[in-house]
């Protein structure tokens, strides 16, 4: 860990008017910066102590959605009853992921902001395009197992390693930000992950010093809600594949359908081609299979990971027979 | 062998059978019993002290460089940028000195020293000393090391055509009897499967760390050993000095399985910084450093064949293992042990070669040799059943030896039948079903038994036990308990035979400075440094007896009191000031005059998910024996670890190698998968009653091994029981079941 | 900087850098709490801070300057064992000893969490929490142990619970069930 200069915020405005110097950055939970400050892997000059900031409510609107503080704990938000009650495929996301110890710690807007766990991103001998542009990616030709088959590039075949923002994803959550001119910014979650393409250092549309203050979960969807993680151990693992979904099925037929896809990209994966294959069909083993193969049509395994192609494709056929049964 | 005086040694060879135990004429009645851990109140509150724990007066901290190339040799290290940060005291290499790699256990020479040229990727060759541990952290990860890379052999699968044959040693590498060609040719029903298992870790809790201190010329390292005494051989022997100037104290390790039996890196560069600076260094590795430069179980290609004539009855056996290590590099993973001596078969042919390899050294991992090799056995005879079509345990009833095959001497004990016998009636063995129909919801069922055997050995040990003036004993021995029960084992085999309560009798272990014990490893912990103990008490009975002024037979001592001749006398009144005896066991005859090994038998229930290839152990049964049980609640404990370090092999763990340099990829905890609670099933042990008069004076045989031992196979029959998928190559994750799973 | 720790106040000026398990090993004697990973994969520096479980290997001590801490030295001594430490002793749920610290304070803080209704990944109806074997297991698996006591770890702590009466646990089947 190099060493840094340290500022505690006690309101939002003076947090992001502390971080709007190059080489700041936010802590709150501080459970994967700290992580990768000690690796040198992340080597901010400056920490903006963000965790007493008045964020860690979570507040019912009008239109029936839900507003989370970024400060929200994830076991906090996993076991709030509205959400329990309304948006079951989040809590039970968020309680898939990490353990007991690292969910009381770790934040909403934290959570977001999750970084990959690829082993050459975390190794800091090895070549690697999102930590050192330029350098390479180890990952490529190397072991892979847990990185992604969609939405790669040649420079960069990192996953996405969170669950709460597949979750997110599925559900159409808004990210409200405070920009350091004092500007709200209000982001659809499908426009705040980046592609990795040449610039994989850049993970999201967020700009310097630019503070997540709240999510926004829009009204609670119709339909039922679940939640599949797969991964090597059965519990306290990153996912190689994992599936939120929300499907509503009315006379027959699925008449909406949000699939939002973990393990298997850079990103909380979603393809409006998958949902298209759905939506409209009377549920059956052929249109499930049309799902996975929009899915899965540019997949692109790398060796180690090859296998989360069919792997994918199982799960997404038995999670949409769930989705969609009695 | 009575009449003792004060000081006497008694010594013990195990040249004959030793049929009479205090242990069975005492009257204390406490050994064997289930009672807590004597060292537990302190564990449970945060006050047993670990070897980096010790308070001393300014301390400096290490912090442990690596190499990041997987061969080459150093051309520059940047010191002075490192030196000038702040907090930083000082970078110390000593490229001649420092250990190239750990030393494999009980070893007294030093291990391979010299780090300039590069063995493998994680190599440690510097360690950057500061005022704190943050600066020495930060200082070493930045500093600046320039390399002439050289090639290097760095895949298994490029270079297993060039294994060598191990130069001879303790373990012989090869073993031929009759024909085994012959005897394939002959069978009626044949296997001839190629099993792999990958490189694995300890990963015990607690990471390699060492606390050296010297005064006047000597050394005190507080260090994470499971064998102090012949570590400090190792360390004297790396650092250039007599061991009689070198002590270690090891009160407490936080597990070692093998991985803290020699001395690893950060002893000497611990060492080797103190003396420069003049004052304590502290040198913990970084978990990742675990990985990387301490020692691997190696990665396994094993040959497995079977041949069984038209009744079941296995003629020929075939078990030709490859496995890998640094060159130069003596130890090979023997992984063939136990196919010496568990099944008739009158063909044999057991063979180790070596590819050499620029790894992380291999060496010991819980039961080096059985845990791996009893996959491929193990999973064998589960396919020969399947293809002769007989029970599998019925398969090994009928292959059960009157007498070892090889060495054509007879078993000290041997119950592997009845643990098989009495966990198939536990387990419901007889109602499992045909492989792949057992289907509930989305979920395949099914279960799985492997035999469980470990060689018995006897080490060298000795311990000090003394009786103060109040009548309480205390144990001295530089013996461990790295979490296997030792402290307690020895309180009750001293409370036994010297008739205490348990709270009067004091263990002190993990100091150099008390007599050489076994150390810890190999299984050979309880019965050598118990059978110490054991000696001691003996001679101090002749001592009591004595002071007592009666025939020792006679006198029964318990609960603190001398009772003979009709007269009842506390024992504080007859020590006057203190007695103390050295009790010293070694091995003798017995161990090549019979065959010596604890046996168990693993039941396992799975059921794997028809989607996602996810495996869940269910239910899992092991059943043992190992001579007399010291502690029943601690020797459960060490079963439930060893079945669990079973599922962690059977299904997830792999310590992954770059095949570009070698380096380990999945080096921390994160990635490289031990079981998590939710993996483990609430397992059940059980012991079957059992003496071994052969091993020792306690009857006791070795037990910290035997329960990973055939733990992974029962797991891996299990899974081929419930989908009718045969996967070899070790873990069993779920990539390797999916192509063998109903369509979806 | 000030810290409360078990009830005690510390004065200490660590780097900024230290996180709070270092500020307890190597600033403050309190070894108890214990470093296995130094990255949240294996929580044995587990501590409770303002009463929730946390990994403080992944804590900056400066920021905990206003919370209560606790570590397992706050939670009883040799001579007068917190309940689950007892229950650790008594049912053998540690063997080397190094995880345990952590063991004992994440299961405080999980009955905590399950008194306070939380659900888990293994709660069926995540309105209506469950209690049984697999909840224990699923709850502390943030908590490596490789000595592996889990099967004795989670009875130390269904003893416990069940004590405690306000939590109900499913009774268990025993191994010869099933098959």
């Amino acid at each position: 860990m190099k060493t840094f200069s340290y500022a505690k915020a006690d309101d939002a405005e003076t947090a992001v008017r502390d971080a709007h110097v190059s080489g700041a950055k936010y802590i709150a939970g501080g459970t994967n910066l700290l992580d990768l400050m000690k690796l040198q892997v992340e080597t901010p000059e400056k920490l903006v102590d963000i965790s007493r900031l008045p964020l860690g409510e979570i507040e019912e609107r009008e239109d029936g959605g839900l507003t989370i503080g970024a400060l929200v704990p994830n076991s906090d938000l996993a076991a709030d009853p509205r959400v329990i009650a309304k948006y079951e495929v989040l809590s039970r996301a968020l309680l898939a992921g990490a353990s007991g110890q690292l969910r009381n710690k770790a934040t909403t807007g934290g959570n977001l902001l999750q970084r990959t766990r690829c082993y050459y991103f975390y190794d800091t001998s090895t070549a690697c395009n999102k930590r050192e542009p330029g350098s390479g990616c180890s990952a490529i030709g190397g072991f892979n197992r847990v990185l992604a088959v969609l939405g790669t590039s040649e420079h960069c075949i990192a996953t996405h390693p969170g669950d709460m923002p597949v979750a997110m994803r599925a559900l159409d959550a808004t990210i409200i930000t405070l920009k350091a001119d004092g500007d709200k910014r209000r982001i659809p979650i499908g426009d705040f992950y980046r592609l990795p393409g040449d610039t994989p250092q850049i993970e999201t549309v967020l700009e310097a010093g630019e503070l997540i203050t709240h999510v926004e979960l829009p009204a609670p969807p119709k339909g039922k809600q679940v939640y599949v993680k797969v991964r090597d151990r059965a519990s306290y693992a990153f996912a190689l594949v994992s599936i939120a979904g929300v499907v509503e099925v009315a006379d027959g037929k699925i008449a909406s359908a949000a699939l939002a896809f973990g393990g298997l990209g850079p990103m909380p994966w979603r393809n409006p081609a998958v949902e298209a294959a759905l939506v409209g069909q009377a549920p059956s083993d052929a249109v499930f299979a049309a799902a996975a193969d929009a899915l899965l049509a540019d997949a692109k395994g790398y060796g180690s990971n090859d296998f989360k192609i069919p792997l994918a494709r199982r799960v997404l056929i038995a999670t949409l027979r769930d989705l969609t049964g009695e | 062998m009575f009449g003792f005086g004060k000081g006497d040694t008694n010594s013990l060879t195990m040249n004959k059978a030793h049929p009479e135990s205090l242990l069975d004429s005492s009257a204390q009645d406490v050994i064997g019993k289930p009672i807590d851990r004597i060292d537990g109140p302190k564990k449970v509150s945060g006050k047993a002290t670990y070897a980096a724990e010790y308070a001393l007066d300014n301390v400096a901290y290490g912090y442990l460089v690596r190499a990041t190339v997987g061969a080459g040799k150093i051309t520059k290290l940047d010191a002075e940028t490192a030196k000038a940060m702040p907090g930083v005291i000082d970078v110390i290499t000593d490229y001649a000195t420092f250990l190239r790699n750990p030393q494999q256990g009980g070893e007294t020479e030093a291990p391979t020293q010299g780090v300039e040229q590069v063995a493998y990727y994680g190599e440690i060759i510097a360690i950057v000393v500061a005022e704190s541990y943050e600066a020495a952290r930060d200082a070493a990860l930045r500093l600046h090391v320039d390399y002439a890379p050289s090639e290097g052999r760095y895949d298994f699968q490029t270079h297993r055509n060039e294994a060598e044959k191990p130069s001879p040693q303790q373990i012989p590498p090869y073993h031929e009897q009759g024909d085994i060609e012959e005897g394939m040719k002959q069978a009626q029903h044949r296997i001839d499967v190629t099993y792999t298992t990958p490189s694995q870790n300890s990963a015990a809790m607690e990471p390699h760390a060492s606390l050296a201190v010297w005064e006047d010329g000597a050394l005190t390292l507080y260090g994470a050993y499971q064998m102090p005494a012949s570590d400090k051989q190792q360390l004297a022997k790396s650092l250039g000095v007599s061991a009689d100037k070198v002590r270690i104290v090891a009160a407490y390790v936080g597990g070692g399985f093998g991985s803290k039996l020699g001395i690893a890196p950060e002893s000497v560069a611990a060492a080797i910084a103190a003396k420069r600076l003049g004052r304590p260094v502290k040198a913990v590795m970084a978990r990742q450093q675990v990985f990387d430069a301490t020692v691997r179980r190696s990665n396994t290609e094993q040959r497995m064949r079977l041949g069984a004539d038209a009744d079941g009855k296995l003629i020929a056996i075939g078990h030709e293992t490859i496995t890998s290590n640094l060159p130069g590099e003596d130890y090979f993973e023997p992984a063939g042990m136990a196919t010496h001596f568990l099944y008739d078969g009158e063909n044999r042919l057991i063979t180790h070669d070596i590819v050499r390899l620029d790894w992380t050294l291999s060496g010991s991992m819980r039961a080096p040799g059985e845990a791996v090799g009893l996959i491929a056995l193990e999973g064998a005879i589960d396919e020969l059943a399947e293809e002769i079509g007989i029970d599998p345990i019925e398969l090994r009833r009928r292959n059960e030896p009157e007498q070892d095959p090889e060495k054509k001497v007879p078993y000290s004990s041997r119950m592997l039948i009845p643990c098989l016998e009495r966990g198939a009636e536990r387990f419901g063995w007889a109602k499992r079903k045909p492989a792949g129909t057992d289907r509930r919801g989305d979920w395949l069922y099914g279960i799985g038994v492997a035999s469980a055997a470990r060689s018995n050995q006897l080490q060298k040990s000795a311990a000090k036990v003394s009786i103060d003036g109040q009548g309480k004993a205390h144990v001295e021995t530089d013996m461990t308990d790295i979490g296997t029960g030792t402290y307690t084992i020895l309180g009750q085999i001293t409370a036994e035979i010297l008739g205490l309560p348990i709270e009067d009798v004091i263990v002190h272990l993990g100091d150099t400075d008390a007599p050489p014990g076994a150390g810890s490893g190999g299984s050979w912990g309880a019965g050598s440094s118990g059978s110490s103990v054991y000696l001691a008490c003996e001679a101090l009975r002749g001592q009591i007896a004595k002071a007592m002024g009666v025939d020792e037979p006679s006198m029964t001592l318990k609960d603190g009191r001398v009772i003979a001749d009709n007269r009842s006398v506390p024992l504080a009144e007859l020590v006057g000031d203190g007695m103390e005896a050295t009790g010293e066991i070694a091995p003798g005859r017995q161990e090549k005059t019979f065959n010596q090994a604890s046996y168990g038998a693993h039941f396992a229930e799975v059921a794997v998910n028809v989607v996602t290839g996810e495996v869940r152990v269910k239910r899992m049964l092991g059943v043992f024996t190992a001579g007399r049980i010291l502690n029943e609640k601690t020797a459960r404990s060490q079963c439930l670890g060893g079945m669990t370090f079973g599922i962690g092999s059977a299904l997830t763990e792999e310590l992954v190698h770059d095949p570009r340099n070698g380096k380990v990829v999945n080096r921390d905890l994160g990635e490289y998968h031990v079981p998590v609670n939710a993996d483990v099933p609430q397992l059940e042990v059980e012991f079957l009653h059992e003496r071994d008069i052969q091993a020792n004076p306690l009857h006791a045989k070795g037990l910290g091994e035997v329960g990973i031992c055939g733990a992974a196979a029962a797991v891996g029959n299990a899974i081929y029981n419930a989908t009718g998928v045969r996967v070899r190559d070790y873990p069993l994750t779920l990539d390797k079941l999916l192509d063998g799973l109903p369509v979806v | 900087m000030h810290f409360t720790i078990n009830g005690q106040s510390f004065e200490a000026e660590p780097d900024i850098r230290t996180s709070l398990l270092d500020l307890c090993r190597e600033h403050l004697g309190l070894t108890g709490s214990k470093k296995g990973c130094d990255h949240g994969q294996c929580g044995a520096c587990t501590m409770l801070v303002n009463g929730r479980r946390i990994n403080s290997c992944l804590s900056l001590a400066v920021m905990h300057q206003d919370d209560e801490i606790t570590t397992i030295e706050g939670l009883g001594t040799p001579e007068d064992l917190h309940p689950l430490q007892a229950a650790f002793v008594r049912h053998d749920g540690y063997q080397c000893g190094y995880c345990t610290p952590g063991q004992i304070c994440s299961a405080v803080g999980m009955l905590d969490e399950v008194k306070k209704g939380w659900p888990s990944h293994v709660t069926g109806d995540l309105d209506a929490p469950t209690f049984d074997d697999g909840e224990i297991a699923e709850r502390m698996s943030g908590n490596i142990c490789r000595c592996a006591a889990y099967p004795n770890i989670v009875d130390a702590i269904r003893e416990v619970a069940e004590s405690n009466g306000d939590t109900k646990i499913a009774p268990r089947q025993p191994v010869e069930a099933g098959a």
